[in-house]
Order: C-alpha cells, then sequence, then structure tokens
C-alpha cells in the first residue's frame, strides 16, 4: 500500500518532535509507548512524574507546541496517557526545558518559589507546566481561571492557595535569562506577532510538518497516522480491526491500566478535514479530531448557558487531548457531552469507505457499549443545532467534586414554550442507565402541559418509569433518582423564578 | 534588638531547602535514580477474594511470561516472613491464608516494568472463600478485634447521666480517608557484599524498613542500610507502608543477586496500603440547662483491617481527643478495634485524633441546637478551666490552656457575630441554597503516645572550609523539615543557612529513629541538632579560649563570626584553625522529650509534652436539590508557637486544612458488597483541587503564640494540629441543613458530607420537620 504518495516523495520515517531546539528522531519504538515512559525510561528525563497513569492528578504535565496560523500555540496535555507517536511534527517542552542556560529560573517557576508553592514537590513540576502554558496563552489571568487550568492538577501539600498566588504573579516577573532561543521566557503577547524565540520554534516546527502518512512498525504493532480523509479512509478499509485513535484519554488506559495490546492503531489527529469545525445556517459541525477544549470555545460562544457543565468537564490537558467526536464514540453511561447534545438534536455523520449517512445522536447508544455502527463505520462529525430564538437549554453536572470528576448524574433539558405552555421539550440524563437515555415518559408527560409546579410534580413521577438507576461508588441508586428529580424542579425554578439562587458555585466571592 | 545579619535564622521565613529543585524537575526522589547496572524490576501478585484459604497458587505462566526472572512466595523468604510493624502478624507473601483482597501472594521480578506488571496477572491461582468481616457493624458484632478494647474512666457517667437535667444520645460514623500522596511507594533495593543490602526507599520510617528488611532476610540491622533524601508526600501513608515493598523487593534481590526496584502503579497502591480508620462513634450525654456536660460516654469503634499495624496508639490517640477543649466530668470512653477483612489502617495525619475530636464537637453541637443557643456559646461554656476543671479524662492537667484568649480575637476578626445574623437572613429569603456557619477549636497533644519513641539524634559535621553537613533522623516528606532543623543549627552557630547542607537520612548516619510522624520532626530532631552544634560551639569556644586566652564567655558567634575578646574571626576561619589544632568537628546529639509518662494499664499519666492549638471559622452553602456544597469562607487563627519559620508553618496550616476538608467533604472510599475497594485512583477518589480552595481564606498564625514548654526555640508542632481545623466545614455544613427546620429538627449528617449524603441528611431533616407540629422540637432520640 502506498502510504505517503501525496508529496511525490517519501518522507523521512521516525517519529520527529523538536526537544529543546533540537530535531529527535524515535524509531523503532513501541506505538503504544507513553510521552511519560519515553521521556523517564527512554531518556532518563525524570522531571516529569508519574502519579496515576491515568489523566488524573497531573504531575504528568508537559507542554505541546504546534503551528498555529502564523504563531505557536502551547497547550498541557498529560504525558502519562499520550503514545509518542501522536506528538509527531510537535515541539515537547517539559520542565526540565524551562530553566535558562545561564541559570535562570523561568517567571513560572520564580513566582512558585517565592510564592511557597511547592511542599514535597513531586506535584510541582505538573504545576510548572500548566502554568507554563497559560504563561505563554494568556493574559495575567483572575483566580476562577486560575482554577480553572488547574483543575487538572492534584497538590496534596500545600492547600493551592500559595500556587494560585504563584499563578497570578508570574506575569509581574521580570525575564533576566540572558538565552532564551526559543522565546520560552517571554509572556504571552495579546494580539501582536510572534517574537524571535517563537519565530524560531515556529521554523523548527515547520521544518517537521508530515503531508503523508507516518507509520511506525514495532514488532507486530502497527501505528498509521494518515494526513488526509481519503489516506484514513483506505486504511480503515484495510485494517478493519485496528483502533481509532483520537486523543487517547480513553484508550491511554487500556494500556497503562488494563496492560492491553493493541495491535493496529489508526492514528486521526493528524488528518487536516478533521480538525475542522464549520458553522452552517442551522448547524455546528465539529470533526473527529477537535479537541474538546477547541469544540467547547464554540459551544460556549452558541450556548452561554452551558458553561458551567463545560467548565466542571475534565480537565485543561484531557480537553486538549480528547475530542469532543471520541466522548460521544466511547459512548460511556457517564460521558457528559452527550445529555446536553440529545437534549439539542444533534447528530452524527457515520462514514464509511466513501459513503456517509446521518444519526440521530439519541439512537445511536443501543446498549451498555452497543452502538447502532457497523464493521468500517467511524464518526465524521457531529452536527449540534445552533440556537433556537425562545429555546430554552440547561444541562446540570452533578458529581462528588466540581472538577475534573465522572457525573453521578447529568441532566439536560431542552424546552420550548408556546403561551405557557410546553411546546416542546426533549431531556436525557447521564448516569442514570446504561447508556445517556431519554427521559421519554417524562418528556411525553410535560408535553402539551401549562409549564407549572403541578405538571413539574405530576411529570417527575415519570422519571421512576424512565429510569432504574445503579448503585456504585459515584452514588447510590435512591441518590440518583432523587437528584433526576431534583434537577428537572431547577430546570424548571430556574424558568420560572429566575431571581432564586440555585447554584453554590453563584455564591462564591459572596460570603456574608 | 537588632536584627542578625546573617541569613535564615530561626523565626525568618525561608523558602523550602529543594524548593528551587522542586520548580525545576531537579529534584531526586526515589523512582529518579539512575538504576544500577542490571536492575530488576518487580510487581506483586494480589488477591482478589476478602478472606480465602489458597487452595492452588500455579505460578508456571509468570514464570513463562515475557522477561521474567524470578518469582518470589513465601517459601524464598530467607529469615522472618512478617513486615507488621509491632504484632507479627503480617506477612510479606501470605502462605496460604487470605485477609483482604489486596493482599501480596507473590512477586515477580522481570527485565522491565512493564513485562513485571503483565506477568504479575497471569498467575492461576484457586480460592476456598471464608466467610469475611467487613463492616464495622459486623466486626462489633461478632466481637472480631485486632486488639483488645480499651476503657478510659473517671467518675460515674452513667450513674450522673441517669441524674442529668437533659440527656441526648447519638451516633456519628466518619468515613476513612486515603492518603494520595502524589508519589507512590516505591524502593529500590540493592544487594552489596557480604550479604549486606542498600535500600533506597520513600519512607517516614528509615529505622523501620531497616529492620524489617534485615529480618526478612534473616540479617542484622547493620547489613542493612536505608536511604530516603526526600518523599513525594507521606501524610503517614509511608510510616509503616512503605515496609511491605521494600521487603518484597529484598527477598526478590535476594533471591536474584540483582537490584530489584518495585514501583507500585496508583490503582495498586490505594488497594493495597492503609488508609485513615473509618469510625462509627456513639455518644450518650447528660447536661445542664445551659449547656455544661455533666457526663458522657463515648463509644469508639474503629475499622482497623486485617492486622494491628498501628491501630492500638491510633486509637489511644482517638481517646485521648475525645475531649478536645472541653472538660468531661463524669466520662468513660471505650475504644474498640476491629478486625475486619479489609485493608490494614495505618497512621494519617492526626492518627485517630480527628475522629474523636470531632465527635466531641458533634456532642457540643448536638447541645446546643437542643437548648436553642448558638454552638460557639455552649463550647465556651465547656473549655476547660476554672476550679477543678483542668484535668483531662487521662488525667494529665491542661497547663497551657490559651483557648480562650485565643478564640476571642478570632471571633472578632472573622466577623463570626454580624455573620451568624446575615446568614439567618440569607437562608430565610433563599428557598434552594442554605447558608451555615461554624467556629471550632483544636487542641492536640504533642508526643508519641508511645513514650520510648520521643527520642531523636543528629550528626553535623564541620568541614575545614567552613561549610557545614547536617544530618538527623527525620525525613522530609515536604513538611519543610530539612529547613527548619538547618536554621535551627544556623542560628546556634549564627551563620547562614546556605552554609548548610541537610543530607538523605541515612541509618548508618543516626541510628535508631523514631518515624517522623506525630508532628515531632521539628521539636525533636531541632533539639538533637542544637544539641549537636552546641556541643561542636563548646569546642570551638573552649578551643578558642585557650588558644586566644581569653574568658569562654568572651567568646561568641555572631554574624557569621566569632568574637574573640577583641578580634573578629570569621567562622570559616576559626574552624579552620581548629582543625589544625586537631579539635573534632564533628558531633552527634542526641535529645529526649522531658516530661513525658504515661501507664498502658491505668491509662493516665502525661503523654503529651504539651498541646498545640488552634480555631477555625468556616461559612457554606449548601444546594438542598442535589446536595452538593461550596466552602465559601474560612478564617483561621493557628497557634504555632514561637514559629521557626513562619512560611513553612503557614504551608501546614493551609495544606492541612484543606487536607481535613477533603476527608469531611468529597473523599469518600467505596467498597462493594464482595469487600473490594473500587475508589482506587483518582478517576473515583476526589481530593480536592484549586477550585476548592475556600474564595476567601483567611489564614494567620497567632502572633502571641509562645511554647509554654522548652521546646525548641519555644516553637510548637504543626504537622497535624491544622487538620482538625476543618471540623468547622462538616459543622457548618450540619448548620446549613439544620436552617431547614430552624434548627428543630436533629441533623443526621455523617462524613464525609458528599452530596449524597448531604442531601440524604436534607430528605431526614425535610421530612423530620413536616411531621413536627409547628414549634415544638422533636424529642431526642438516637439519630
Amino acid at each position: 500500500m502506498e502510504l505517503s504518495g501525496q508529496t511525490g516523495h517519501p518522507e523521512p520515517d521516525g517519529i520527529r518532535f523538536i526537544l529543546d531546539g533540537e530535531v529527535v528522531t524515535v524509531r523503532d519504538c513501541p506505538p503504544t509507548t507513553t510521552v511519560l515512559n519515553y521521556l523517564r525510561e527512554h531518556v532518563h528525563r525524570t522531571g516529569t512524574k508519574e502519579g496515576c497513569a491515568e489523566g488524573d492528578c497531573g504531575a504528568c504535565t508537559v507542554v505541546l507546541a504546534e503551528l498555529d496560523g502564523d504563531r505557536v500555540r502551547y497547550r498541557p496535555i498529560n504525558a502519562c496517557i499520550r503514545f509518542l507517536p501522536t506528538i509527531d511534527g510537535k515541539a515537547l517542552i517539559t520542565v526540565e526545558s524551562l530553566k535558562a542556560a545561564d541559570g535562570t529560573y523561568h517567571p513560572v517557576q520564580q513566582a512558585m518559589m517565592d510564592c511557597h508553592a511547592s511542599q514535597c514537590g513531586f506535584c510541582t513540576p505538573g504545576f510548572v507546566m500548566s502554568l507554563f502554558a497559560l504563561y505563554k496563552s494568556e493574559l495575567p489571568p483572575d483566580r476562577a481561571r486560575v482554577s480553572e487550568v488547574l483543575s487538572g492538577n492534584l497538590c496534596r501539600c500545600t492547600g493551592y492557595r500559595p500556587i494560585i498566588d504563584a499563578a497570578q504573579k508570574m506575569h509581574a516577573y521580570p525575564s533576566h535569562a540572558t538565552t532564551d532561543p526559543l522565546g520560552l521566557h517571554a509572556p504571552f503577547n495579546a494580539g501582536g506577532v510572534a517574537g524571535e524565540g517563537e519565530q524560531r520554534l515556529r521554523q523548527l516546527l515547520l521544518g517537521i510538518q508530515r503531508h503523508s502518512t507516518l507509520s511506525q512498525q514495532a514488532g507486530a504493532f502497527q501505528y498509521y497516522a494518515p494526513a488526509t480523509v481519503a489516506a484514513l479512509s483506505s486504511l480503515v478499509a484495510a485494517h478493519p480491526d485496528a483502533y481509532l485513535l483520537a486523543g487517547g484519554t480513553d484508550i491511554g488506559l487500556w494500556v497503562t491500566k488494563q496492560h492491553r495490546d493493541l495491535p493496529t492503531i489508526i492514528y486521526l489527529g493528524n488528518v487536516a478535514e478533521l480538525g475542522q469545525m464549520t458553522r452552517s445556517a442551522t448547524h455546528l459541525e465539529v470533526s473527529a479530531a477537535v479537541p474538546l477544549s477547541d469544540a467547547f470555545t464554540e459551544l460556549a460562544a452558541l450556548y452561554p448557558e452551558l458553561n458551567d457543565l463545560l467548565s466542571r468537564f475534565a480537565s485543561p490537558p484531557i480537553r486538549n487531548s480528547g475530542t469532543l467526536v471520541g466522548n460521544i464514540a466511547n459512548g460511556s453511561p457517564i460521558g457528559d457531552s452527550m445529555p446536553a447534545l440529545i437534549a439539542l438534536g444533534a447528530s452524527i455523520i457515520l462514514r464509511n469507505g466513501e459513503s456517509r449517512r446521518e444519526l440521530p445522536l439519541d439512537e445511536f447508544y443501543l446498549a451498555y457499549q452497543k452502538k447502532a455502527w457497523g464493521p468500517g463505520e467511524w464518526i465524521e462529525k457531529v452536527r449540534i443545532p445552533l440556537p433556537v430564538a425562545g429555546r430554552i437549554l440547561r444541562s446540570y453536572k452533578i458529581s462528588k467534586r466540581f472538577d475534573q470528576d465522572i457525573s453521578a448524574v447529568c441532566g439536560a433539558y431542552c424546552l420550548t414554550l408556546d403561551n405557557g405552555q410546553v411546546q416542546d421539550i426533549r431531556i436525557c440524563y447521564g448516569g442514570m442507565a446504561a447508556t445517556s437515555k431519554r427521559a421519554m415518559h417524562t418528556e411525553a408527560a410535560l408535553k402539551g402541559q401549562p409549564w407549572r409546579q403541578e405538571t413539574i410534580d405530576a411529570a417527575s413521577i415519570q422519571l421512576e418509569s424512565d429510569y432504574t438507576p445503579l448503585t456504585d461508588m459515584r452514588a447510590g441508586s435512591d441518590y440518583r433518582r432523587r437528584v433526576a428529580k431534583n434537577l428537572l424542579q431547577r430546570f424548571f425554578l430556574e424558568t420560572a423564578a429566575p431571581d432564586v439562587p440555585t447554584s453554590v458555585l453563584s455564591l462564591v466571592g459572596e460570603p456574608s | 534588638m537588632t536584627q542578625p545579619s546573617f541569613r535564615g535564622g530561626v523565626g525568618t521565613p525561608m523558602k523550602h531547602d529543594s524548593a528551587h529543585l522542586h520548580v525545576s524537575g531537579e529534584a531526586t526522589y526515589t523512582d529518579d535514580i539512575l538504576e544500577p547496572r542490571g536492575t530488576l524490576y518487580a510487581a506483586l501478585g494480589r488477591s482478589t477474594r476478602p478472606h480465602a484459604r489458597i487452595k492452588r497458587l500455579d505460578l508456571t505462566p509468570v514464570l513463562a511470561a515475557p522477561g521474567v526472572v524470578a518469582v518470589a512466595t513465601a517459601a524464598d523468604v530467607p529469615g522472618e516472613n512478617n513486615c507488621g510493624p509491632l504484632v507479627a502478624d503480617e506477612p510479606i507473601f501470605t502462605d496460604d491464608l487470605v485477609q483482604f483482597a489486596g493482599q501480596v501472594i507473590f512477586g515477580v521480578a522481570a527485565r522491565s516494568m512493564e513485562e513485571a506488571r503483565r506477568a504479575a496477572r497471569l498467575a492461576v491461582i484457586e480460592y476456598e472463600d471464608l466467610p469475611p468481616v467487613l463492616t464495622i457493624e459486623e466486626a462489633l458484632a461478632q466481637q472480631s478485634y485486632v486488639l483488645p478494647t480499651r476503657v478510659m474512666q473517671r467518675g460515674n457517667a452513667r450513674e450522673q447521666l441517669a441524674q442529668a437535667p437533659h440527656r441526648l444520645q447519638g451516633t456519628l460514623a466518619l468515613g476513612g480517608q486515603d492518603h494520595f500522596y502524589l508519589e507512590g511507594q516505591v524502593s529500590l533495593v540493592t544487594p552489596l557484599e557480604d550479604g549486606t543490602v542498600k535500600v533506597q526507599t520513600s519512607t517516614q520510617n528509615p529505622t523501620e524498613v531497616q529492620h524489617l528488611v534485615a529480618h526478612a532476610l534473616g540479617r542484622s540491622a547493620h547489613d542493612v542500610l536505608v536511604e530516603c533524601r526526600r518523599m513525594g508526600g507521606g501524610f503517614g501513608g509511608k510510616e509503616t507502608q512503605c515496609s511491605p515493598f521494600a521487603c518484597a523487593a529484598a527477598v526478590l534481590a535476594h533471591k536474584t543477586g540483582r537490584p530489584v526496584k518495585i514501583r507500585l502503579d496508583r490503582d495498586d497502591d490505594m488497594v493495597m496500603t492503609g488508609k485513615r480508620h473509618d469510625f462509627r462513634n456513639r455518644y450518650d450525654v447528660g447536661f445542664d440547662d445551659r449547656g455544661r456536660i455533666l457526663a458522657i460516654e463515648i463509644e469508639l469503634a474503629s475499622r482497623c483491617g486485617w492486622s494491628a499495624d498501628l491501630s492500638g496508639s491510633i486509637n489511644d490517640r482517638a481517646m485521648f481527643h475525645s475531649d478536645n477543649c472541653y472538660y468531661l466530668d463524669h466520662v468513660t470512653i471505650t475504644s474498640h478495634r476491629c478486625k475486619t477483612n479489609t485493608v490494614s489502617n495505618t497512621a494519617f495525619r492526626g492518627f485517630g485524633g480527628p475522629q474523636g475530636m470531632i465527635t466531641i464537637e458533634q456532642v457540643v453541637d448536638e447541645i446546643a441546637r437542643y437548648l436553642g443557643k448558638d454552638p460557639l456559646e455552649v463550647r465556651k461554656l465547656n473549655f476547660y478551666g476554672g476550679p477543678g476543671r483542668d484535668l483531662t479524662p487521662y488525667q494529665m492537667p491542661v497547663e497551657d490552656f490559651i483557648m480562650p484568649e485565643l478564640i476571642t480575637e478570632l471571633e472578632t476578626t472573622a466577623d463570626y457575630h454580624r455573620r451568624r445574623q446575615a446568614i439567618e437572613a440569607f437562608n430565610a429569603r433563599s428557598p434552594v441554597l442554605k447558608k451555615g456557619l461554624a467556629l471550632t477549636p483544636v487542641k492536640f497533644g504533642i508526643s508519641f503516645t508511645a513514650t520510648h519513641l520521643n527520642q531523636a539524634g543528629a550528626l553535623v559535621h564541620l568541614y575545614n572550609d567552613g561549610s557545614v553537613l547536617l544530618n538527623h533522623g527525620g525525613t522530609e516528606m515536604g513538611q519543610g523539615l530539612f529547613m527548619k532543623v538547618a536554621q535551627v543549627v544556623a542560628e546556634e552557630f549564627q551563620i547562614d543557612v546556605d552554609r548548610i547542607r541537610v543530607t538523605a537520612t541515612d541509618t548508618s548516619k543516626v541510628p535508631n529513629t523514631s518515624a517522623t510522624a506525630a508532628s515531632s520532626g521539628a521539636d525533636m530532631n531541632g533539639k538533637a541538632a542544637q544539641a549537636a552544634a552546641q556541643i561542636l560551639k563548646d569546642r570551638l569556644v573552649a578551643f578558642a579560649a585557650s588558644h586566644f586566652n581569653v574568658a569562654a564567655a568572651d567568646v561568641r558567634f555572631t554574624d557569621n563570626q566569632v568574637l574573640v575578646g577583641e578580634q573578629r574571626l570569621g567562622f570559616t576561619e576559626l574552624v579552620n584553625l581548629a582543625y589544625h589544632q586537631r579539635i573534632s568537628l564533628s558531633a552527634a546529639g542526641y535529645y529526649r522529650t522531658p516530661k513525658i509518662h504515661y501507664d498502658q494499664q491505668t491509662l493516665t499519666g502525661r503523654p503529651f509534652y504539651y498541646f498545640a492549638y488552634g480555631a477555625a471559622v468556616s461559612e457554606v452553602v449548601i444546594d438542598t436539590l442535589a446536595g452538593e456544597s461550596k466552602v465559601l469562607r474560612v478564617d483561621i487563627l493557628h497557634d504555632a508557637g514561637s514559629s521557626l519559620n513562619p512560611a513553612i508553618d503557614m504551608g501546614q496550616i493551609e495544606g492541612g486544612f484543606v487536607q481535613g476538608m477533603g476527608w469531611l467533604t468529597t473523599e469518600e472510599l467505596w467498597w462493594n458488597p464482595a469487600g473490594e475497594l473500587k475508589t482506587h485512583a483518582p478517576s473515583t477518589y476526589k481530593i480536592p483541587v484549586a477550585g476548592d480552595l475556600p474564595p476567601v481564606f483567611n489564614a494567620r498564625i497567632w502572633q502571641k503564640g509562645r511554647n509554654r514548654e522548652e521546646s525548641i526555640f519555644r516553637s510548637k508542632a504543626v504537622g497535624e494540629p491544622p487538620f482538625m481545623l476543618a471540623n468547622s466545614v462538616f459543622l457548618a455544613i450540619k448548620d446549613a441543613i439544620a436552617s431547614l427546620a430552624d434548627g428543630r429538627v436533629r441533623v443526621p449528617l455523617n462524613a464525609p458530607a458528599t452530596a449524597e449524603e448531604i442531601l440524604r441528611a436534607v430528605d431526614a431533616v425535610k421530612d423530620a420537620a413536616g411531621a413536627l407540629p409547628a414549634g415544638r422540637n422533636r424529642e431526642a432520640e438516637p439519630v
């Protein structure tokens, strides 16, 4: 099979990335080698730590720099579940990269030291890298933004106050480094052009871009990263048993936790067309390789009422690797994007070779981990309806912790009223069944009825017929039932009595 | 007084000694050490059943797996197959009896970590299941105990309860807590010549690892060197829990003759290692019209798990803290140490203290609600102090009770009373969200309750270039101990702290050390280092006096220099001179805590050298529809004595509080009915994140603090006490729930107060309030 034909000449084999200004080429590496194990075990670069090997603690946070038009974009990711071949064409920045050759600490590092922001120090490299990405990407943050940026970094010692202080002070530190070839010490330059260092990094990145399929073989294991949908389609056809890899935020755990062998992997992240989002007159279309972070920016712009949900959805490093379509394709019963998407009436485009079909998202989930797709089919994009005047949307996520947690229950409600009567309502819950599932009985009991407390009381009894939730480590079945009902009540209150505060987070900054 | 012109003396807010290494990734943790050539990697095979006999164990497939070099079982242990610290009840590899789901059955060493972990899953194990005891209730019913029940008694509580004007009974269930140190358990064991081994490990207790490894290998203590430069967090979780893995690696190293590294995956770590004990406590309290406690019976029952570990001392400490700041006249405290087929619970910051302390806080809170008073008023009424009200239930006089003064200050700075009113007003107009407020005090006893552990050693070398090397028995787990002790030495010599290098804790440098635990690290190692420094100073003074022919009293260390009569020498100059005059420049210092004694039979004595104090006010808001809660504001005033390092102490205060808040709110351990822990990773076990930090967080060190005892520079231990400041969060949540029935209904809230638990209590209060005639209190009855 010809996999690298587009440019007419074969491109170099081996994974190529930039590390501290040098092009690193890695060959013969098992495709599921994580970036973390590469750093720690292959090159004994041990500043990056393993805390959990599942993307939940952030001790392994590193930053990937990639081309973004005429600039470079810096994003934190979890090295522990990111496969090395997927950083092909990018620059890898680790905690060891930050101190200047003359010994000057990076402003992030200096602020952390001055604020007494490390105790045991084991989580510190991860915090430094999350903050470094912020330093390079944004203006000085307010406290809420810092909390969001750090939601994927656990510290067990400090209680976080000094780290938050450091995050808010780091931009004010002058950079004294006499050498800073890649501009890592230069703070974010709003709306400006790339500085000298960033230009240098950009040139290095341009030098390792690939326009054809990257293929890696190690023993019986194969890895393909096609650059076009056409190449992807033919690879999928040629390897019907291959695992399609997007962000790897779940597949990574198959390797680190379950020690599974993944004989053939086809990576979607290098397919340019799949990195696109488009807006039609009626829909926002999010393609398969669009990271959650980008999809959420777009989604939040369309539906600001989803902000609370989106800010509770995973952590920045996970959102930077994981994709919205991956969340949908994975189809976990506790995935947090599905309830809102289903309530909105989103659909997916299933691709098989050259053929495509559109399927309403709620018809995709048949039973626990059973989906309405056939062999060779993959999700090319999700189509999300644009806002419609008068339609009210809410989605509430309930979990033990606000940030970076998995739902006990996630409810979504999409309501259209007509003269105080329910013209249309779609309700979908996660965490209540083996899939994200609509509350069909409840919806039926609400439709055509006046939107008032009595209607809600009567209809919410139907939730009992809609769901038989389980008890597990996240919540008991009684609690799930009760909360499903109460969230419907909350939705009602927010529409009927918008002055009544219903979110504990709305009181942050307002102690008595 | 003029400011000293040397850097980093006692009381200055120096940075952590490794801060620059932390932020640059240059700090070396055990897993970062470049392994010797030929190192093998170990993984452990563990049981999946909570209680069973092993009928068949076939390791053939494990041995046949790629990369595997050796396996080890109980039969391969050359010495004693035990890693139990006090009671020899914990086999390194279990022989035939499985006592919890997660127990180690065998070890495997392979050429890579991945190969070892894959191979460990291939064993064929057949079990014959035995009936497990999983919960405290089951254990109590079957009288299944790891250690005998203890009873502490004064007066006649039973009789006085019957006569008390008011009486309340209740229970409080408290969940356990995983340490969630970011660095998991890890050891690298390297065989050296003549049967000796070197163990590099992440441990709070190098001496104990040394002894257990020596016993396992059938060697003497002097054959085993244990070294630890730093831990990536400990919190009590590396006091005893590191030993099983160090021992397993040592057995595999012995068998293969090669270095063996073991590093637990997070899930294995959480399944296999002990945690904070969960408790189920009952109380029966009698009190007068004002709310003063007349008599109380407290029953503490903890889930110790399958082995004794440190459960004896932990439960003792729970008993010692069942009074907190309150004088209990007629009192009986009973403590059951339940044996269950679950992981063996262990030390965790507070060491049982939190579980005892929050129970009496709950009692006082219940009394106040019953009487319709502000709980703060009832707290003050019951404080130690006044004639005949200074003896703890274990007969130790409370001589340093500063709480009234401290709490008065906090009440004012936190604006307690105005906010109490504002919250009432908010709750009256907010149907869904409810706020709550609570101020709780902390009195925490400082010293190991096992008296013999209260000793420490240190070693100070002066090199002839004037640089100083300091080594002591304490371990660095992030708490800043190395810097604090270095500051003590800097203070003694009046030299810049940068001239002092603290080196890895090493059993061959300072022997017979105690664990770095019980908040005692700086108190004891600081004193030992001070003693060593003073020995050297005395030598230098004597030398200088004789060499320069001045009186010893005229030799003074100051500003990186030494004044010898009229002459001024650089510190280095004097040291170098002394070296050339053949003065020994190395000294070992030793310290043992004075005054303490405790009778294990009568449960009386003075187990603590002194008490550390603090208090906190927390304000929370809860959502009565989903049960979610948010801490909105916290004010802390904490007594660190005369702080050795206010920056480091503040880190302990804030960090301890947030960790305590996690224990009482989001951190829930959940076992399935088969006895398997299902919350064994950060995806399912939720410690606080940055966003959980109270948005208004005013923590202060009490400026008037000064230890009345002669502790190191009059400072106070600060590792554990702040953890319990978070009791205020739990009671504030309870206060918010109580507002649903204007305080007329008892709130059946247990910990952790997860959203689920809060909603359960909210619904119970709503139901009970609905059943009440207006304006009438519900009869007091157990909840």
